[in-house]
């Protein structure tokens, strides 16, 4: 199944072009959804004989990063009747050239890492290093609130990936307790979105100015 | 034992929130923090009799440093408890449910922490006390407390995240070097001299920036002044003394693994340079800062610097840098407690509107003086024996650069905050500014009066059994040249 592998890193990284490129908010939040989806099945693929533990894993993985979280974001966007992201901070097309500047970069920069010999050839560490820099992308240059919680499931989405490199080293408790520490704070990230909205009648974080020197 | 100590705060945490009266409920507080405080010296004593305390295999252990922080956080917890009921009542039209159980919540998850040897769990308990405490920021439930909990929660979760990915880079650095991966503290310290050095670097400074973020070091210490200028005292006392020094413990932890591994001399250059750019940047922010409560914020940024400084200069600044911990947490607590009286008894935090404090507000005010005096460094107070500690050993190895600028900054720092709290406490009080009907009482007083009494002593005397804890925990840290 290891063949497999590569096309659907490609897929998570056109994934994430995705989330640099659209500005209707449900548009995004489907894009990271669908990326969820791709990164919980990817255990079955680097660790075959994974054992019943991991197939768990992948199965509270899939659930939390493919239809809990997103759907709540989807409350959260309801809840605060906004669908686009009007006027980033980067233009769209910018922040898809940054993007692709930085996957790139992300290519280059992980064939000098040091890597084991078994990860050398994998495009595993370069897409997670790319989706890492999307997620830092979507939360410096995005005004809504909710964009910049879809670019913090990017960041996890990233280290996530890097984290397969290590499934032995990473008990299961701990992954379990990631993923519920994601979702929880996604949902208190949610909630503060509601009162946001409720206290400015907008979700964009430029209103929230006051506290400066 | 050891799962007591988490499980008694949550269950506490339960209980608070299952209490139906908002009048009632705060009293829940000083009991479960006392019965913590009680647990915890207990279980100080009893790991200290040579039988260690641990659990789940060796993911939890209580060890020297744990000790030291466990302990001042119970202690720290406990005075901020007997604040709460007087605080809570004068507040009586909030709803308090959510704050009191989130307040035992985040004690249990800052307690997991300590125990925590295991990198992955660490991890998960260091995420866990964000989300714990963001509902407590939000106390005041207007608009500037909201900007503060989203500033918090965001930059804090993404500073984590990166921790996270620093520790798995230290997980990786034993694959690169043909080691079975491990996250476990022990093994990693055990194997620490094998492990790839350039994954280990790159790692000590995504853990460097990760819990630094959530320490609140120079430049990733944005969130600060907003979180602490508008979270109630109480709150800030525990962010500003107790969940920082769980943040300090986990740079410590991953300092241990860089020194076990020889590549300590990198990381101490590193500790120095950000802890010296803290104490800059906070008295640069603290001259003329006109919100004393903005004002404290920068002055934990200051002494965070200094505590990771003391651990870059290494040897007996080691020692001082843990006593520091201590001190700077205690004094802020005077502080914190005492600049939340004065903002109750005004409406405001503003210097243009709070000024002649000492007459509307005399012990708030007298304790505001007094802990601005221990905060700065000035003797008998207990701070003044940890920074001298620190500038000693710094000037004791020949390191005249950094002890140097670190007696310049304290200069800086005592100006620029002295100005600030002179005004506030000091001249008439303005006429637009009527009475209101807070005032100074026992129950807002005292805890403030126990911090400060607890500053004085240990700037006189520290008692044997801390004294040899302390030394126990700066071995571990200790540097061989």
């Amino acid at each position: 199944m290891a063949q497999l592998l590569d096309p659907l890193l490609i897929l998570v990284l056109a994934l994430n072009f995705v989330a640099l490129g659209v500005s209707r908010i449900r548009g995004v939040i489907n894009a990271v959804a669908l990326q969820g989806v791709v990164l919980g099945m990817f255990p079955l693929l680097v660790h075959p004989e994974i054992g019943l533990r991991g197939i768990l894993l992948v199965v509270v993985t899939i659930a939390l990063k493919g239809l809990v979280i997103p759907g709540f974001l989807v409350h959260a966007m309801r809840e605060a009747q906004i669908q686009h992201e009007i006027n980033p901070v980067v233009s769209f097309i910018n922040s898809l050239l940054l993007g692709a500047f930085g996957t790139g970069l992300a290519m280059v920069f992980s064939y000098t890492l040091p890597l084991a010999e078994q990860h050398s050839n994998l495009l595993l560490v370069p897409a997670s290093l790319s989706t890492v820099w999307t997620g830092f992308l979507l939360l410096t240059t995005r005004r809504k609130a909710i964009m910049q919680v879809v670019g913090y499931l990017l960041l996890e989405n990233g280290i996530f990936l890097f984290g397969l490199l290590l499934l032995e080293a990473v008990p299961f408790l701990v992954e379990i307790g990631v993923l519920l520490d994601l979702f929880t704070g996604v949902f208190v990230m949610g909630i503060i979105i509601h009162h946001i909205s409720r206290e400015f009648a907008s979700i964009s974080t430029e209103r929230l100015t006051e506290l400066k020197e | 034992m050891i799962y007591l100590l988490i499980l008694f705060p949550l269950l506490m945490a339960a209980v608070a929130f299952a209490v139906p009266s908002n009048r009632w409920r705060p009293w829940l507080l000083p009991f479960g923090a006392l019965g913590q405080l009680g647990l915890v010296m207990a279980a100080i004593v009893q790991s200290g009799d040579g039988s260690a305390l641990s659990g789940l295999g060796g993911w939890l252990l209580l060890d020297a440093l744990g000790k030291v922080v466990l302990g001042f956080l119970t202690v720290l917890f406990a005075l901020c408890s007997l604040y709460a009921p007087a605080y809570l009542a004068f507040r009586a039209d909030r709803p308090n449910r959510v704050f009191c159980a989130n307040l035992f919540a985040a004690m249990a998850m800052m307690t997991l922490v300590t125990l925590s040897h295991h990198l992955g769990l660490m991890w998960v308990a260091m995420e866990a006390t964000t989300l714990a405490s963001a509902p407590l920021l939000y106390f005041n439930q207007n608009a500037r407390s909201l900007e503060a909990t989203w500033k918090y929660l965001l930059i804090g979760s993404v500073g984590i995240a990166l921790a996270l990915l620093g520790s798995f880079f230290l997980a990786y650095s034993a694959i690169k070097a043909g080691l079975e991966p491990t996250l476990l503290f022990d093994e990693l310290i055990d194997h620490a001299p094998q492990l790839s050095p350039p994954w280990l670097h790159a790692a000590f400074v995504l853990l460097f920036v990760g819990y630094g973020t959530k320490m609140g070091l120079a430049p990733m210490h944005t969130w600060k002044p907003d979180a602490y200028g508008e979270a109630p005292g109480i709150v800030g006392t525990l962010l500003a003394g107790g969940l920082t020094s769980c943040a300090f413990l986990a740079v410590l932890r991953s300092y241990q693994i860089c020194r076990a591994g020889a590549e300590a001399e990198f990381a101490r250059q590193l500790m120095i340079f950000i802890g010296l750019f803290s104490m800059a940047i906070a008295a640069v922010f603290m001259a003329r800062q006109r919100d004393f409560k903005r004002m404290l914020a920068y002055s934990s940024v200051e002494h965070m610097g200094i505590l990771v400084l003391g651990v870059g200069i290494g040897g007996l600044a080691v020692y001082g840098a843990l006593l520091h911990l201590i001190n700077n947490g205690l004094t802020k607590g005077v502080l914190f407690l005492s600049a939340g009286n004065i903002h109750r008894a005004y409406g405001s935090k503003r210097t243009d509107d709070v000024r002649g404090a000492i007459q509307r507000v005399p012990l708030s005010a007298a304790l505001f003086l007094a802990g601005f005096l221990a905060i700065t460094g000035s003797p008998p107070f207990a701070p003044f024996v940890s920074e001298f500690t620190i500038v000693n050993a710094a000037v004791g190895s020949g390191q005249f650069l950094a002890g140097g600028l670190f007696l310049l900054l304290l200069a800086i720092v005592f100006i620029g905050m002295g100005a600030t709290v002179l005004g506030v406490v000091q001249g008439n009080v303005p006429e637009r500014q009527k009475p209101n009907a807070f005032h100074d009482s026992i129950g807002t007083g005292l805890p403030i009066l126990l911090f400060m009494a607890l500053v004085l002593v240990l700037g006189i005397y520290i008692p044997s059994p801390l004294e040899s804890l302390l030394r126990e925990a700066a071995a571990l840290l200790e540097v061989r040249r």
